[in-house]
């Protein structure tokens, strides 16, 4: 049968660890293709905040990482996988107020303990999974319809 | 059904334009494109910033401002809303005073000058951001052409907009008052002009999207009356009636960029102008990035409204001047703060309604079609050249690949993929 979920956009991207300069372009991109498909506001602002937050951390603790942008009517996926030092204890990552960054990290306005909160709270779904020294994968999934 | 067709205060004078690609290149919302040989804009896209003003080299877009002589009036009596910026337009020496009385020998029937609406305004901001429990950064709302690119490109954004009114529609609103009671007329009979430094706030004023109305009727620019008005300034100084102008001062605020934030109590607070900074800020502030920042100050011209495109001095020159005028005739603004928090909580300042978001269409009302042609169009984008020459009259291969999609051009108008098939 075809139908709605047959029709899938599928793009990917690359960030670049410590590229600070162009940090928030994947995202900025992602949001802009779903305003021209239309769909609803805060969903995008979802999309486009988790997808943000994903990205920094990323560039701030990671080496580089292909993110990988599904859509369909019903839902989009973001997908980041990263090569990096990944993150050892992933329940202690996810808690408001954690952080590992450094002086200099902070001193740029991160290392809040944030991201990983944020990314969940604007999601409908999100899987992390990690190997210490090899890297971090980020599954962040938002449904179309609220 | 929202509105379909948006009023701009600018339009292409076909003859003078040759088609040359600088306006599609200086237009922040790639709103133009070339078509046989001439440029146009794409009215839903277009946020009135100016830049196609600026950036031709023939004049072929030109402002559709009102003039002088060739507006008729449309009261009884004509008031003059002077926009600070034409303050810097002369040298300092000449100052408020005599630009003032200037308007009026030129023909204006009374002339109110901005400077306490501005001092208010300022106030009411202060107040505002005391209050304030919704979203954060709280962004300006005095420049329309900001105002429209939030509610084009940033519709959720609309929501941080400062809901207060600029200080030139209180001024207008104020001056409308006082005229019809001292002089025992409705306040329909006065005609609030305003001397424009930009065609955006000709629009605004035309067709506001800052409230439901605007309280000026008309909008001059500061480059038409400048021939007339310099000769006035420049005229050996006679009596000048004082007590129009006793409490003349002067704040930069409103016309320099960096002025309002740095009389505001919080110093969270980012000073933006340009249009392409503009833009950059405005994506940080959706994807959240900007922690801990109250307030934004955003005005689409470099430098501020002193770089308008309706202006005829030099944006640095200008600057300059702007510096000098404040401490010649700089104040304590707390002198206005009792009456201005008076004001303040019986709404005086408020806006009639909320800013609505203008969003885009969509490539396709339907979702599953809308995405379909998103990976058409970066289908065809990935079998462009990828060089953004505009020969296409595109202002990139992407907004290129976007028009084909949308049925606007022909995938052959690339004459770069043409020239190297047929090798
Ligand atoms: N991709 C990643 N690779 C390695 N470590 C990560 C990754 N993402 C997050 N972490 C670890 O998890 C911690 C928490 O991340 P989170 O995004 O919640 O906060 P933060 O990045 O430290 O601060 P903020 O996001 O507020 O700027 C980080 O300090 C870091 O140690
Ligand atoms: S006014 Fe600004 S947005 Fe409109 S067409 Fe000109 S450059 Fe583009
Ligand atoms: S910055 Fe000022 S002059 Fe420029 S468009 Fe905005 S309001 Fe007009
Ligand atoms: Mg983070």
């Amino acid at each position: 049968m075809s139908g709605e979920r047959d029709i899938v956009l599928r793009e990917q991207f690359s960030v670049a660890g410590r590229d600070f300069g162009r940090a928030g372009t994947v995202s900025t991109t992602i949001k802009s293709m779903l305003k021209q498909i239309g769909f609803p506001p805060d969903v995008i602002r979802r999309v486009a905040i988790a997808t943000y937050e994903a990205e920094m951390n990323v560039v701030v603790y990671a080496d580089r990482a292909t993110v990988t942008f599904e859509v369909t009517p019903a839902e989009i996926v973001v997908t980041l996988e990263d090569q990096g030092r990944g993150i050892a204890d992933i329940e202690e990552a996810m808690r408001e107020g954690f952080s590992t960054a450094t002086d200099e990290i902070r001193e740029m306005g991160f290392g809040a303990g944030m991201g990983l909160p944020n990314i969940k709270k604007n999601s409908d779904d999100l899987k992390v999974t990690s190997e210490v020294g090899v890297g971090t994968t980020v599954r962040i999934k938002v449904l179309a319809h609220q | 059904m929202a509105i379909e067709k948006y009023y701009h205060a600018h339009e292409v004078n076909r003859e003078a334009c040759d088609g040359r690609m600088e306006c599609l290149r200086a237009c922040p919302t790639d709103a133009i494109r070339v078509k046989d040989g001439k440029a146009h804009f794409i009215s839903e896209l277009c946020v009135d910033c100016g830049e196609c003003l600026n950036a031709c080299p023939h004049g072929a877009f030109v402002p559709l401002a009102d003039t002088l002589e060739g507006t008729p009036r449309k009261g009884k009596l004509r008031v003059a809303v002077p926009s600070p910026v034409l303050y810097s337009q002369f040298p300092s020496e000449a100052g408020p005073r005599r630009i003032l009385r200037g308007l009026l020998q030129i023909g204006f029937d009374h002339v109110f000058d901005v400077a306490k609406a501005c001092d208010w305004a300022t106030l009411a901001t202060r107040l505002y951001l005391k209050e304030h429990t919704g979203r954060w950064p709280v962004i300006s709302s005095f420049c329309p052409a900001v105002v429209r690119l939030i509610q084009v490109k940033y519709p959720e954004l609309t929501k941080n907009i400062l809901p207060l009114q600029a200080p030139r529609e209180i001024t207008a609103r104020e001056a409308k008052r006082k005229l019809a009671r001292e002089n025992g007329i409705s306040e329909s009979e006065v005609e609030a002009v305003y001397i424009t430094p930009c065609p955006a706030k000709v629009v605004s004023i035309r067709q506001p999207a800052e409230g439901t109305r605007s309280f000026l009727d008309t909008a001059i620019a500061i480059s038409e009356i400048y021939p007339a008005l310099r000769e006035a300034v420049s005229e050996p100084d006679h009596e000048i009636k004082d007590e129009l102008f006793e409490d003349i001062t002067y704040g930069p605020g409103w016309s320099s960029l960096g002025g309002i934030t740095g009389l505001l109590e919080t110093k969270r607070w980012i000073a933006v102008s340009g249009m392409s900074d503009v833009t950059k800020l405005l994506d940080d502030i959706e994807n959240s990035k900007l922690r801990n920042v109250e307030f934004i100050e955003a005005a689409a011209c470099l430098g501020g409204c002193i770089g308008g495109s309706l202006v005829v001095e030099n944006v640095y020159v200008a600057r300059s001047r702007t510096i000098r005028l404040a401490q010649k005739y700089g104040h304590n603004i707390a002198r206005h703060e009792h009456r201005a928090e008076r004001l303040y909580h019986s709404g005086f300042f408020s806006l009639e309604s909320p800013i609505a978001p203008r969003p885009l269409s969509p490539l396709d009302p339907d979702i599953a079609k809308a995405i379909a042609k998103v990976k058409e169009r970066d289908e065809i984008y990935a079998s462009l050249p990828k060089i953004d020459c505009g020969a296409c009259g595109s202002p990139t291969c992407m907004a290129f690949a976007e028009d084909v999609v949308k049925g606007y051009a022909e995938l052959s108008a690339c004459v770069v993929s043409a020239a190297r098939a047929a090798h």
